[in-house]
């Protein structure tokens, strides 16, 4: 082209064309696809050499989801590259850590590892942070906290390291796959989607590599640096069980049974509604209870969101529920609901929960049912520390769904075993007061003072709904004043709230010869 | 009562307390606790174990106790039954308060 035409193109200062003219088409590539894929792709050797070529140093920020739940492979198998490779001072961000992750230990003591932010953790990684292991004390953030960190650049994330069930040779990942039907699945990859989509570099860990295109996929190409194949991904069985058995316990029944008396008095049961069920044996159970009543007066749930399980997709296959939101897939059922279900979606950590996200989807529910392991007389939630003081939880998605829910139930026991539930004042703040509605025990009912109309229905419906100090001396006097936990001063671990405030601290707990 | 030989009570269940009773040749109670609850509840267990003991007239023997959060009126009713069984006696007073 002649130079004098490129000068001559009016406001060409203004218009970014850097490059000049085209200078030739590279040469047509003939092969076909198939044999393209074999050679030209995004796969790296090995773990290791994606490592390198990422180019991840001392002092980094890494990431891991917590899919997989205790039948991960992955974090143990990149950290153990990771310390052969000399790596130190990293700081590990997963969206949560289980007892499968208590080698975290050794590549603490040795160095490796020198921070950790996640969701919760159990078992003995757990115990050893809770009695002083670390100088630096963990980040603890709920599932739409670690969200927001993200999306603000809080929390920057080096490189991501993310388990996949199926992936093709250009990172087009998933959480089942459609080729393989004995391939190890989770379902949901809603974590993960975010972590790929905000890490600088993000490397894919799967079993299986199938053709491209994979889709469906959770995780597109485009966020995706390198795939790597390895043996295994987890234990399948650590990963889903077949279905989420339904509880068996009289005490948990009756206060799903009780629960589900309270939502259809509480106002926010009507055609068209929409609810999150939490984790735990009461909170799964409230569901079959609420589908005798949605069956009874002929109510349709709009949608249903969070970590979904059977009994969520069953209703949804009965069409008692149009939409299932689906950011963590609890069992098989909702793995293979995901897989097949047309109206069953996959969202993101952001679109879940996040606070930075206006239209995230837990802004739109009407109640949600969650656990606790404490409450108190204020209402406060603790999710996190047991009652010995050491940690052996996670925050998950319990402060978003509260906050954002317009009813926030909460069902637990009065006591567990000789442990109150209902306390004075929790061991840890994790979900505050303000959030909390209506709290469900086995021994009855008490409403925050802050929701009046509330109280008054559920009394109107004929339900035992009593002050919450009543609740709390109720299981005093059953259990005994329990002694209170001794503690160090040492800060072992902060808690943030789901606008990354920090709500609480978990100090250092001291063994006491008795 | 006088202990003669080992006698158990109770269970492993969570909400139950294990003891077992041994004979000790000299006076004394010693007590092994161990508990799921110990930094709440360790105190209290022991002093339940050891009135109940006191209020049997019991002297002279090993305690090992394993508790999973018993409450105060399992913990008397296991301890009970063991000293029976570790004295050797059917003898049961079932009804001793009104």
């Amino acid at each position: 082209m002649d130079r004098s035409i490129i000068e001559s193109i009016p406001h060409i200062g203004e218009i970014h064309a850097q490059h000049g003219e085209f200078k030739g088409a590279l040469p047509q590539a003939t092969r076909t696809f198939s044999e393209r894929m074999l050679t030209m792709n995004r796969i790296a050797p090995s773990i290791e050499e994606a490592i390198r070529r990422v180019g991840l140093k001392d002092g980094m920020t890494i990431s891991f989801h917590h899919h997989f739940r205790n039948g991960d492979y992955i974090v143990n198998l990149v950290m153990d590259v990771i310390a052969r490779m000399g790596i130190k001072n990293l700081t590990v961000a997963a969206s949560s850590l289980n007892d499968v992750h208590s080698p975290l230990i050794g590549h603490i003591e040795n160095g490796v590892v020198s921070h950790i932010e996640t969701s919760g953790m159990r078992g003995e990684l757990a115990d050893r942070i809770s009695h002083g292991l670390m100088d630096f004390p963990v980040v603890f953030r709920s599932h739409g906290g670690r969200a927001a960190a993200i999306e603000s650049g809080e929390l920057q994330i080096d490189v991501a390291f993310l388990g996949a069930p199926s992936c093709d040779p250009y990172g087009n990942a998933n959480g089942y796959s459609r080729e393989q039907d004995n391939a190890a699945s989770c379902g949901s990859l809603g974590y993960a989607k975010l972590d790929a989509m905000y890490a600088k570099h993000t490397i894919i860990l799967t079993d299986h590599i199938v053709r491209f295109p994979n889709a469906p996929f959770g995780i597109p190409e485009s966020n995706v640096e390198y795939v790597v194949k390895v043996d295994a991904i987890g234990d399948a069985q650590g990963i889903m069980s077949g279905a989420t058995r339904f509880t068996k316990n009289p005490k948990e029944l009756l206060i799903a049974k009780t629960a589900a008396d309270v939502i259809e008095a509480s106002g926010y049961f009507y055609d068209g509604f929409s609810m999150q069920m939490g984790s735990g044996g009461a909170s799964l159970a409230t569901a079959r209870f609420l589908r005798e009543k949605m069956e009874k007066n002929n109510l349709k749930c709009r949608f249903a969101l969070g970590g979904i399980t059977g009994q969520i997709v069953e209703m949804h296959e009965a069409g008692l529920i149009e939409r299932i939101l689906d950011v963590q897939s609890f069992d098989l059922v909702a793995a293979e609901s995901l897989k097949n279900n047309r109206f069953h979606q996959q969202i993101d950590a952001s679109y879940y929960a996040s606070i930075v996200n206006e239209g995230a989807a837990v802004n739109q529910l009407d109640f949600v049912v969650l656990s606790a392991l404490e409450v108190d007389t204020d209402f406060n939630v603790n999710v996190l520390t047991g009652s010995d003081g050491v940690i052996r939880g996670a925050i998950g998605g319990h402060p978003d769904t509260a906050d954002g829910a317009s009813l926030a139930v909460v069902v637990c026991p009065l006591t567990r075993g000789r442990i109150p539930s209902i306390v004075k004042k929790v061991n840890t703040r994790v979900t505050p007061g303000a959030t909390i509605d209506v709290v469900v025990t086995d021994q009855g009912i008490a409403v925050n003072p802050r929701r009046p109309e509330i109280r008054e229905r559920l009394i109107k419906a004929g339900l035992p709904v009593f002050d919450i100090e009543r609740l709390e001396a109720r299981a005093e006097r059953i259990v005994g004043t329990p002694a209170p936990i001794q503690y160090h001063e040492r800060i072992v671990g902060v808690v943030m709230y789901r606008d990354n405030t920090i709500i609480d601290v978990i100090r250092q707990v001291k063994d006491v010869d008795v | 009562m006088q202990i003669i030989q080992a006698g158990f009570a109770g269970t492993m269940e969570s909400s139950d307390i294990m003891i077992r009773l041994e004979p000790k040749d000299s006076p004394g109670v010693e007590l092994h606790l161990t508990s799921s609850v110990m930094q709440q509840f360790g105190k209290q267990i022991s002093q339940v174990i050891l009135s109940t003991l006191a209020d049997m007239q019991v002297d002279g023997v090993i305690v090992t106790a394993t508790d999973k959060g018993a409450l105060d009126c399992t913990v008397r009713a296991r301890v009970c039954t063991a000293v029976h069984r570790a004295a050797n006696s059917e003898n049961y007073m079932w009804r001793t308060k009104a």
